[in-house]
């Protein structure tokens, strides 16, 4: 067993040498990824600790996971920390709609908003062999039968749940028929997809990606307002004729209860850690578009999609 | 013959020294954290990515992969010595192999796990190279239909752990698939018996079911006891190394572990635990004395085993040619992937040859370099039983308190790891088997969840279980080995009657 701990330290000791390297930096900083590590938000984190040490923004940086309930356990830690300012933790979209579903006693009002970083938009596909070509199709047949029409995607009251919703919604269905099926994660949707036993599916452009260039799946529509750098073939909903807008969007929030000069502190270290070009690397290796707002621009956006999700997640049965 | 001239050409790849020595770091991490409780591969891989940033893809990617492999291996270690099984895969290990070490065999026991290991591995490896592609095609075949069938043939296979009592083994289990039923449902999202509770909403870890129900269980019991009727732990009898019967025994169980492992481990929902429980109850079913089992058949050890290993590589079939992560290591190397700007799937193949090769390479290196290193420290690892009683004992409720802690620190996790521990003790104080429970907690979560698939996708018509060949076959298999044994004990007594 001494073995074991000594190789444990190893593993740390690996970790840690890369976390060194900024000699002047003058912040300690913690990170939470709500979440098991290798999803979205742990990824994120992980990435900002990479970016802040190699920019020298920050001195150290510690990732921490705490999961469990979309993300809502680690919220709780979050705002249990009051006036902590070396805490961040990472946040997005989804855990709006946790909050909601899992009737969280804590919510996002309660936190410090920092910034909004990344966003990605969504595509709607269908197997390629479907009938279904653009986005109008699939609108009628939803507005036909909402139930009949299947669509696969991931967790119940996630994002791409949110925009099958929306869709119905926009088409002239009713959202509260719609026949949502949720896989644990893009791949198994993606198998679904592929053996073409489900209408429709939904995830990042990046999930499907691979799929869509090989010919085996067919971009409907990308929930953004324009059509996506990588994939310029592929036509937003909008031009499908179906007005719907939707950001699966990843941000940082800090602990309650800070002094304007720790606000300032973070906030600007994320400011800077944007502006950097270690980030700028980061996000084009992993394919995120920059969607930066400052504290103000989100602590409003926030609450924007607060009360457009409720609505949604009321629409759908989700919650009552 | 391409695929042939391809691999030669990703050994030429995986035999450059800075290659070597990325398997050789990724085999050691790997090792070392299988065998600790609560650190896995997964999170290993995602602490070593923002490191890896900056080295060459095929290296660390390498490295990625040595790890996934080498914590596999480790997995059994734990399970096999102190009968706490770190991760579920290693749950049908533990049945046979915790028996075994106590009767002064863990020797065999570990080295039947890490050459069964070793030929899975080896045999899925080849598997992946060469079957790949066309693997896969069947594998996103699979509907929910088929998965729902496939935990049927599970479930009926689980009555090999019943011990004795088939009552008491079915009412474990459905205690199981009651623990199964707590946290959010994942198809409407809606909160099931969490009481209010925002740490049951995840539902229940199935390795602190395992580690409660088995380690700390076992660990009360034996103090509970040791008074009365102390029992006897006897480190080493006999050979340290397997004997010729131990070989003869091994071999078969091997393949046909492989053979369960490797395909259900390439199915993007199939996972590693299924096939180690079909695997020990085929070796149950097979064994030339079935009365060992249950007090330490190597033959269980080494299926399973073979299996756990085998759909590691499995799994690496929907991740190179989808980019379907199916585990969560696969998840964090796909990750790994992609901060490269590589996107497994169809394409990577085409584009990228030398690094898939070069991958597909490496494991074979891996798996080599795994047995030289695991071998040696068997005789290490069988000391542990050396020690006294009572300081084992108490060293296995730290350690499985701190792997835990680990996974998730809170004080909820720690009461539920201990009130698990409560209940494994009374199971076993009045004979009730603690292993269909944590199986119920596996299978009911899962199966639930593909029927409820099926019927949304079929818009509710149960048709679809028997309309589709691959899950009419599997039915008809769990319907065979339902209805086989009472049918061969009525034509029995049938016989004894005439005569």
């Amino acid at each position: 067993m001494l073995m074991s701990f000594f190789k444990r330290g190893a593993v740390a000791a690996v970790a840690l040498a890369g976390l060194t390297t900024a000699a002047f930096a003058q912040m300690e900083l913690k990170i939470m990824a709500p979440a098991a590590p290798g999803g979205g938000w742990d990824g994120t984190a992980r990435s900002m600790q990479q970016a802040l040490t190699a920019a020298g923004i920050a001195k150290s940086v510690q990732v921490t996971n705490v999961t469990g309930a979309g993300g809502t356990i680690g919220l709780a830690q979050l705002i249990g920390a009051k006036g902590d300012g070396h805490q961040l933790m990472v946040n997005g979209f989804v855990m709006v709609g946790a909050i909601l579903l899992n009737k969280s006693p804590v919510n996002l009002t309660q936190t410090t908003p920092i910034a909004r970083l990344t966003a990605e938009a969504l595509v709607i596909v269908v197997p390629t062999d479907s009938p279904i070509k653009n986005a109008k199709d699939l609108a009628d047949r939803v507005k036909a039968d909402p139930a009949k029409v299947t669509w696969a995607g991931g967790s119940a009251g996630g994002a791409d749940h949110i925009l099958a919703a929306l869709f119905a919604e926009a088409a002239g269905g009713d959202p509260k028929k719609i026949n949502y099926i949720p896989f644990s994660g893009g791949g198994e949707a993606l198998a679904a997809m592929l053996g073409g036993r489900v209408t429709a599916g939904i995830s990042g452009y990046g999930e499907f990606e691979g799929q869509i260039k090989a010919g085996k799946l067919r971009v409907v529509g990308v929930s953004a307002s324009k059509r996506l750098e990588n994939a310029p073939d592929a036509p937003t909903l909008k031009e499908g004729g179906v007005n719907l807008e939707l950001l699966n969007w990843r941000s940082v929030v800090a602990p309650p209860g800070l002094s304007d000069a720790q606000k300032k502190d973070l906030s600007g270290a994320v400011e800077k850690m944007v502006k950097s070009k270690e980030w700028a690397e980061i996000l084009k290796a992993r394919g995120w578009d920059d969607a930066y707002l400052a504290s103000a621009e989100f602590d409003a956006f926030l609450k924007n999609e607060t009360t457009r999700v409720e609505k949604v997640m009321k629409d759908v049965g989700l919650v009552k | 013959m391409d695929t042939l001239l391809s691999l030669a050409n990703g050994f030429s790849v995986a035999f450059e020294p800075s290659k070597l020595l990325f398997c050789l770091i990724g085999v050691f991490l790997g090792t070392a954290v299988g065998v600790l409780p609560g650190i896995g591969p997964a999170l290993t891989v995602a602490l070593l990515l923002p490191v890896t940033f900056k080295l060459d893809p095929a290296g660390s990617l390498i490295m990625f992969a040595g790890i996934y492999y080498g914590g596999m291996y480790g997995g059994s270690t734990t399970a096999i010595l102190l009968n706490a099984p770190g991760e579920s895969a290693s749950l049908a290990t533990a049945l046979e192999g915790s028996k075994m070490a106590k009767a002064g065999r863990g020797g065999p026991a570990l080295a039947t796990a890490a050459i069964g290991s070793f030929v899975a591995g080896l045999i899925a490896t080849i598997g992946l190279a060469f079957l790949a592609p066309w693997l896969v095609e069947l594998a996103v075949k699979f509907g929910p239909w088929d998965y729902f069938a496939l935990m049927i043939v599970a479930f009926v296979t689980v009555s090999a752990t019943f011990g004795d009592s088939p009552l008491r083994g079915l009412t474990s289990l459905f205690l199981g698939m009651l623990l199964g039923l707590i946290g959010i449902d994942k198809l409407t999202g809606q909160a099931r018996l969490t009481f209010g509770v925002p740490e049951l909403l995840n539902g229940v870890e199935v390795t602190t079911l395992a580690v409660g129900l088995f380690a700390v269980g076992e660990a009360l019991y034996v103090a509970s006891k040791r008074w009365r009727e102390p029992e006897e732990i006897i480190p080493i009898k006999g050979s340290l190394w397997m004997n010729k019967q131990d070989w003869k025994r091994s071999w078969a169980p091997w393949l046909r572990g492989t053979a369960f492992g490797f395909p259900i481990g390439a199915l993007p929902a199939g996972g590693a635990e299924v096939p180690t429980f079909l695997s020990y109850s085929t070796e149950k079913k097979l064994c030339k004395y079935p009365e060992e089992f249950g007090k330490g058949a190597i033959e269980g050890v080494a299926g399973p085993e073979a299996a756990n290993n085998a759909s590691a590589a499995g799994t690496l079939v929907p991740l190179l040619t989808l980019g379907l992560p199916t585990s969560a290591t696969a998840a964090i190397m796909l990750a790994g992937f992609q901060q490269y700007g590589l996107n497994p799937g169809p394409l990577l193949f085409a584009e990228k040859p030398d690094l898939v090769w070069g991958l597909i390479a490496s494991l074979f290196v891996a798996n080599v370099m795994l047995v030289i290193l695991n071998l040696p420290l068997i005789g290490l690892w069988v000391r542990l039983l050396a020690i006294p009683q009572p300081w084992l004992y108490a060293g296995i409720l730290v350690f499985a308190t701190m792997g835990t802690l680990a996974v998730n620190p809170s004080p909820v996790e720690l009461g539920m790891l201990f009130g698990f521990g409560y209940l494994g003790y009374l199971m076993r104080r009045y004979d009730y088997p603690v292993a269909p429970m944590v199986v119920g907690l596996i299978l009911g979560p899962m199966a639930e969840a593909q029927l409820r698939r099926a019927l949304q996708i079929s818009l509710g018509d149960p048709m679809i279980l028997l309309e589709n060949p691959i899950s009419a076959t599997l039915l008809g298999i769990a319907f065979i080995a339902l209805v086989a044994p009472f049918v061969m004990k009525g034509l029995n007594k049938f016989k004894a009657a005439e005569d």
